[in-house]
């Protein structure tokens, strides 16, 4: 098994054959041994200053699988996101992703931090969307798709252009593919910044609150894309949402957060229909009052 | 009032009054940059460059500077065995354009400063390398936010323009003070002197006004 | 010698040590050409401010006409003009005064404009509440709006007074003996420029960074909200 950068990058587009998934196909998933994990965190650890955001931290996913994650502000679900897509930095523990350490580097057989090369591989991994969008204000919604193929996997213009084709019309904006980020509504923003990152076709797409930044009639727009990908895509996908109704129509899985750990998990039936624990019953009844 | 006699050598000087501001702010632009990025540089010798260079070039006078460059490097060169002499073109574009860049640098350094952090992390996301991210993503919306900035620099530029006639170099006020010193005639020459910075300046501001209406083009459509 | 201070030219350090106090001389000329610029610049900067916020355009438009052309005109210009152009309309004043005249004009200009931010800065609800306390106009300006705006405008007249420093070395065009000017004297005399230049600009530099901590100082210890009125 080659495990090179440059084979990674050019293996998705040469087998684009008919038919095949567009949305994951890399050699990087198939390393792992079935049964292993696609993500694995081991007694993280993260602080900010004081605080302990996330206590001795033990989470796995599985490839394939969409894994919604609940709790109060400050439980450390955006973080784990965060720290996912290398945004920020553990204190303690090991994350493995695909199989290999994500802020940690195998030298001479002992895990060190990982330096920025490191870094960089790993990133190819994961795709995130934000809550707020955070689009390229500068760029056309086709050239916000395009840049990063182009600059970071060195694709050829015309090959970037093809994957915009492909993911604008994904989520349902090729007719605005010439419009600058300004000109759109906040869903058809957001439904951009999704294509974009799926354009990099990483093994992982990462949602911290989708639509928490949307006006309500906009809302829909975004969780009909998000759910079609979840269901006609075998993309590893992690969720952070509010939105309960949705986490039970994608989710193989709910965790819920609180205090930097998981109190409860289970399929949605279990989780959001009967919780086990009194702080998920807590939280899950204020949310029911206030929504 | 010859006025109409004064306006060929004003005019003459002109030429060169213009020159001058060109380059200097060519040379204050490409100067602006470089220090302003390297102000927020990782690499410590960089950094530690462009901090030492603004404060020197904004702290000092720049008639200081300007006369530093043409009297006083020379001799330092005459000490190292070195040729330092320069025209007074040089060392006046020299002075002006480092003069203007270094404060040109801390509107760099702050329109840099002044784009959002979710830019940066979705560049990361993305995995662009940070200068993919600065010269892609952070860059290209700084520029609109340094435009009106850089045009006041502009106009001040030419303004310290005339600071080169104390050097001898022949500007519009360098041929303004020859006039005066062979006629006498004060009034008319200084009047058309200053109507004449005044005209240009005003062009000066409507050529960056253009500029900075160009740059900023994918604002249109903000609310 | 200069100003009566002889300098010492047996070597390099001699001489720096020697011109020192020379150089000293200049640099009190120069902070006085500073502080009466600065001065000028203040009152004329208040005329011109109160004259462009004036209700009639007649008198509006030609103060902001007035200013904008002072902005977009050098310094050095300016100056030669009133050291020129007065004598020969009757009007003859001491060099020092002409450069410090002129200083204030040029940014009387800049001045007036730090003045109008800083009063549009005051929420408009306070000269409304002082209308409707009955407080007379002028009572209201200088209690209520003035000691409000100051500290909002401390910031930026710092800067401005640190630039008319830094502008002083112009006047030497006139024979205003500042600091540049002495050094460059001395460089004629001695045909050594390098050091008495670098001098200047080095000691030009501690100045403008000293005045940046004062300026820094007085902005954290006046109160945000306004000079406080017992």
């Amino acid at each position: 098994m080659n495990n090179s950068i440059e084979n990674n990058q050019s293996t998705p587009v040469q087998n684009q054959t008919q038919g095949e998934d567009i949305v994951e196909v890399d050699g990087a998933a198939g390393r792992l041994d079935t049964g292993e994990p696609i993500i694995r965190f081991e007694k993280v650890v993260k602080k900010f200053g004081d605080v302990t955001v996330l206590d001795e931290l033990d989470f796995d996913v599985r490839k394939g699988e969409k894994v919604t994650i609940i709790g109060p502000s400050g439980s450390g679900k955006s973080t784990v996101l965060r720290i996912l897509m290398t945004l920020e930095n553990i204190n303690e523990g090991v994350i493995y992703v695909t199989g290999r350490p994500l802020w940690h580097e195998e030298k001479n057989g002992e895990l060190v931090a990982a330096g920025e090369e490191h870094l960089r591989d790993m990133r190819k991994e994961m795709g995130m969307v934000f809550q707020q969008f955070n689009l390229f204000p500068h760029m056309t919604v086709r050239r916000n798709v395009t840049e990063a193929p182009v600059q970071v996997l060195k694709l050829s213009k015309e090959e970037a252009n093809e994957r915009a084709d492909t993911y604008l019309e994904l989520v349902g904006l090729s007719d605005q593919a010439d419009k600058f980020p300004s000109q759109l509504s906040g869903g058809q923003q957001q439904r951009v910044a999704i294509a974009r990152a799926l354009a990099m076709r990483p093994n992982i797409m990462l949602f911290d609150e989708p639509t928490s930044s949307l006006d309500p009639e906009l809302v829909g727009e975004v969780l009909n894309v998000i759910q079609r990908l979840a269901e006609e895509h075998d993309l590893t996908m992690l969720l952070v949402t509010h939105e309960m109704q949705f986490a039970k129509q994608i989710s193989d899985r709910v965790c819920f957060f609180d205090k930097g750990k998981i109190v409860e998990q289970g399929t949605p039936d279990e989780v959001l229909t009967n919780p086990q624990e009194p702080r998920t019953q807590e939280f899950l009844k204020s949310f029911i009052e206030q929504h | 009032m010859d006025w109409n006699i004064y306006l060929t050598p004003l005019l003459q000087g002109a030429w060169v009054t213009v020159q001058l501001t060109v380059y200097s702010t060519i040379l204050g632009a490409i100067t602006a940059f470089v220090f302003g990025v390297g102000k927020l540089s990782d690499n410590w010798f960089y950094r530690g460059f462009s901090i030492c260079f603004i404060e020197i070039f904004r702290g000092t006078s720049l008639l200081v500077q300007l006369f530093w460059l043409f009297f006083a490097l020379p001799l330092l060169g005459q000490a190292l065995g070195l040729d330092f002499r320069m025209a007074p073109l040089v060392a006046g574009t020299l002075a002006l354009g480092f003069n203007i860049g270094a404060y040109g640098a801390e509107v760099v350094r702050g329109a840099i400063q002044a784009v959002p952090r979710s830019q940066y992390e979705a560049a990361k996301a993305l995995d662009f390398t940070p200068r993919q991210t600065l010269r892609f993503i952070s860059l290209p919306q700084a520029i609109p936010e340094m435009m009106p900035s850089f045009g006041n620099l502009a106009v001040q530029n030419l303004k310290d323009t005339a600071l080169v006639s104390l050097i001898s170099l022949g500007d519009m006020a360098f041929r303004a003070e020859q006039i005066r010193n062979y006629t006498q005639d004060s009034t008319t020459v200084y009047t058309m002197l200053l109507f004449m910075y005044f005209g240009m300046a005003l062009i000066l501001t409507g050529i960056m006004k253009l500029l900075e209406r160009s740059v900023g083009r994918w604002r249109a459509g903000r609310a | 010698m200069l100003f009566g201070i002889e300098w010492d030219t047996s070597s390099n350090w001699a001489f720096a040590v020697s011109i020192f106090p020379i150089l000293l001389k200049g640099l009190v000329v120069t902070l006085q050409a500073t502080v009466v610029g600065f001065f000028v610049a203040m009152v004329l900067g208040l005329i011109l401010a109160g004259l462009k916020s004036a209700r009639l355009a007649i008198i509006s438009w030609p103060a902001k006409f007035i200013t904008e052309f002072i902005r977009d005109t050098p310094l050095l210009v300016q100056l030669f003009f009133l050291y020129y152009v007065l004598p020969e309309h009757g009007i003859v004043l001491p060099a020092f005064l002409t450069g410090a005249l002129a200083l204030g004009v040029q940014y009387s200009a800049y001045l007036s404009e730090v003045y109008r931010a800083g009063i549009e800065s005051i929420p408009r609800g306070q000269t409304e509440a002082s209308r409707a306390l009955d407080l007379p106009p002028v009572r209201t300006f200088g209690f209520v709006i003035l000691p409000q705006a100051i500290p909002r405008i401390i910031p930026a007249m710092g800067n401005y007074l640190v630039s008319i420093m830094k502008d002083v070395p112009v006047l030497s065009v006139v024979t205003v003996l500042e600091m540049l000017n002495v050094a460059k004297i001395i460089g004629d005399r001695t045909f050594n420029y390098l050091i008495p230049i670098s001098m200047v600009g080095a000691i030009y530099l501690i100045l403008t960074i000293a005045a940046s901590y004062g300026v820094r100082y007085l902005d954290t210890h006046l109160p945000k909200r306004g000079i406080p009125l017992r």
